[in-house]
């Protein structure tokens, strides 16, 4: 049952082959086996797994196919009455007193196998910002495993639960996914409720599946996709299903091969992945072409203004006085701020604290986050003029494989570097997609896919031409 | 580059209190990391309106009706300190 993808066990559940119980405690045996080596949790949840598990076999009219399939969860989405940390010692008492949204479509039984790890407040790119241990790739227990949904990757690369899910700000779902050899989808920006989601940028966080497959992808997809009035940027445009053209293949399907994304900094294991991949799209009948996003260049420079500016200003809400750590020796209110965020927060969280406060403050808007914003317009329209031409384009998901645990950690820029393919699709709010497109060194490497806005029928329908074209099974590790 | 009177000016900003320590290497970290950014003033982008959200979304209104939420109870249970169903800080200066 460990090798089934979600979406052939939730048959197997629907059809009462096997239970929501017997999947709890074969995934809840799997962390025994596997957690101590790679570390992919900040909490488990074993017993609540199995109540809840319980909850859903005894309800077996009336279920949706996602239910009682064991679903891990990033630790920056809340969840009712389980410690949610987000990676940091600032929450590392918090329990909401909410679930998220997204969460919403498995009811009240939602089986959980744990909150998984990640870089404090989703800051990172390889995991090794959490307060709660590093986290190893199941291929490579040496490496990193991305981040920063990197606990989430591992987990399901380890078959610690059948899938999960990641927030992706500017590709912490599609690179971690590259990285541990399975399928992230960034949806458009507003297809899911950011309700409960602990904010980091607020105009360009999404939440995403992390999955086995492209099927269990789209499955998860239908079941955290909806409008919610509690989140006044979430989309109110109707849901389709994911599910139902999945199979149809690419024939006819314009791909566009992005050039600025096939160049230097590639590693060059990387692009040959790639390259096999678009050969496999274009025998599979997708007519390919080259398209040039310009200002994808100038990507990396506008994330990195506009995701710490909008940090900084959504971190301030942890100041010791309504939830979350307060400093206990401040003799006054300025100083409990002051001492309460020094000793809260991370390396990482700090750097980008300053970084979002300067770039917003007085004398270096303009330069900085106001120019920003106008390179975001021009990302915009060049992805605007590529999708007029073509229905998806191609790009590797990150510049390289997983690399060496510490060999990045003294280098901010290098580590920012690793989002370079990422970040132009999370500014212009389009919907991405990783899948593994093979093995270079023994390792996984992604193959991106993107398509318009709420046009995830399609991404889908490409993605899984790409899963059938390459050489790649999913397979458990370590094993 | 970004002095070290600079990063301590940021710091207050922010209400972050560093060390000497973390504000040497910060000076540095961020002098690297502003350098990189700094290329985006290459672009010559007058009149360019800017994005502030991909969906363009503006006004978004819903109706204003009462609802219950979180009980004042509740939400007092996280606080660090609460004080006449208050919540309670050091004295303000």
């Amino acid at each position: 049952m460990l090798d089934l993808t979600a979406h052939a066990l939730a048959k197997k559940i629907q059809s009462g082959e096997t239970s929501a119980r017997e999947a709890a405690e074969i995934a809840n045996s799997r962390v025994e086996e596997v957690e101590s080596d790679v570390n992919a949790f900040v909490t488990t949840t074993p017993e609540l797994a199995l109540e809840r598990a319980d909850l859903v076999d005894a309800r077996n009219e009336d279920r949706n196919l996602w239910e009682g399939v064991p679903l891990v969860v990033k630790d920056v989405l809340s969840t009712r009455g389980v410690r949610t940390t987000c990676g940091s010692q600032m929450l590392k008492d918090f329990t909401p007193l909410y679930d998220a949204s997204a969460l919403s479509n498995f009811g009240d039984d939602l089986v959980m196998v744990g909150k998984a790890n990640m870089d404090e407040f989703a800051m990172g790119s390889s995991t090794e910002n959490s307060s709660y241990g590093v986290t190893r790739n199941p291929w490579d227990l040496e490496r990193v495993p991305g981040g920063s949904s990197g606990g989430s990757a591992a987990a399901v690369a380890a078959g610690m639960g059948w899938w999960a899910l990641g927030t992706d700000t500017g590709g912490s779902v599609r690179q971690p996914a590259a990285l541990c050899g399975i399928v992230g989808l960034k949806p458009t920006y507003g297809r899911v409720s950011r309700y409960g989601l602990i904010a980091f940028a607020s105009s360009l966080d999404q939440i995403g599946p992390m999955t086995r497959d492209v099927r269990d992808s789209a499955l998860l997809l239908q079941a955290i996709a909806g409008h919610d009035p509690r989140d006044s940027t979430s989309a109110n445009v109707e849901v389709p299903d994911y599910l139902a053209n999945l199979e149809d293949g690419v024939r006819g399907l314009r791909v566009g091969v992005v050039t600025e994304l096939m160049e230097e900094g590639i590693d060059s294991g990387v692009q040959e992945i790639v390259q096999k991949t678009i050969a496999g799209l274009e025998e599979a009948g997708a007519e390919v072409g080259e398209v040039s996003l310009p200002h994808s260049r100038y990507g990396l420079a506008a994330y990195y203004i506009i995701a710490p500016a909008e940090l900084s200003s959504n971190l301030a809400r942890f100041d010791g006085v309504r939830y979350g750590y307060r400093s206990p020796d401040a003799s006054g209110v300025h100083e409990m701020y002051r001492q309460t965020r020094e000793e809260g927060f991370g390396d990482e969280a700090k750097r980008r604290i300053m970084l979002g406060t300067y770039a917003l403050s007085s004398g270096y808007y303009d330069a900085y986050y106001a120019q920003a914003q106008k390179v975001r317009t021009r990302i915009v329209e060049d992805f605007r003029g590529a999708f007029s031409q073509y229905d998806v384009l191609v790009s590797p998901t990150s510049p390289s494989v997983a690399f060496e645990i510490g060999s990045k950690t003294d280098d901010p820029l290098a580590m920012y570097a690793q989002d370079v393919c990422a970040v132009p699709m999370s500014l212009a709010g389009i919907p991405a997609i990783s899948v593994p497109g093979g093995l270079s060194d023994g390792l996984p490497v992604g193959v991106q896919l993107m398509s318009d806005h709420f046009t995830e029928p399609m991404l889908l329908r490409a993605a899984r031409a790409v899963e059938q074209a390459v050489d790649f099974e999913f397979a458990l590790k370590p094993q | 580059m970004i002095s070290e009177e600079q990063v301590r000016h940021v710091a207050n900003l922010a209400r972050l209190g560093l060390t000497d320590e973390e504000i040497g290497r910060m000076s540095g970290q961020l002098g690297a990391i502003l350098e990189s950014i700094d290329r985006i003033g290459e672009l010559d982008l007058d009149g360019v309106p800017p994005t502030a959200n991909p969906l363009n979304l503006t006004n978004v209104l819903r109706p204003d009706e009462p609802r219950v939420e979180l009980p004042r109870e509740e939400a007092l249970s996280l606080a660090p300190d609460a004080v006449d169903d208050l919540f309670a800080v050091p004295r303000i200066d």
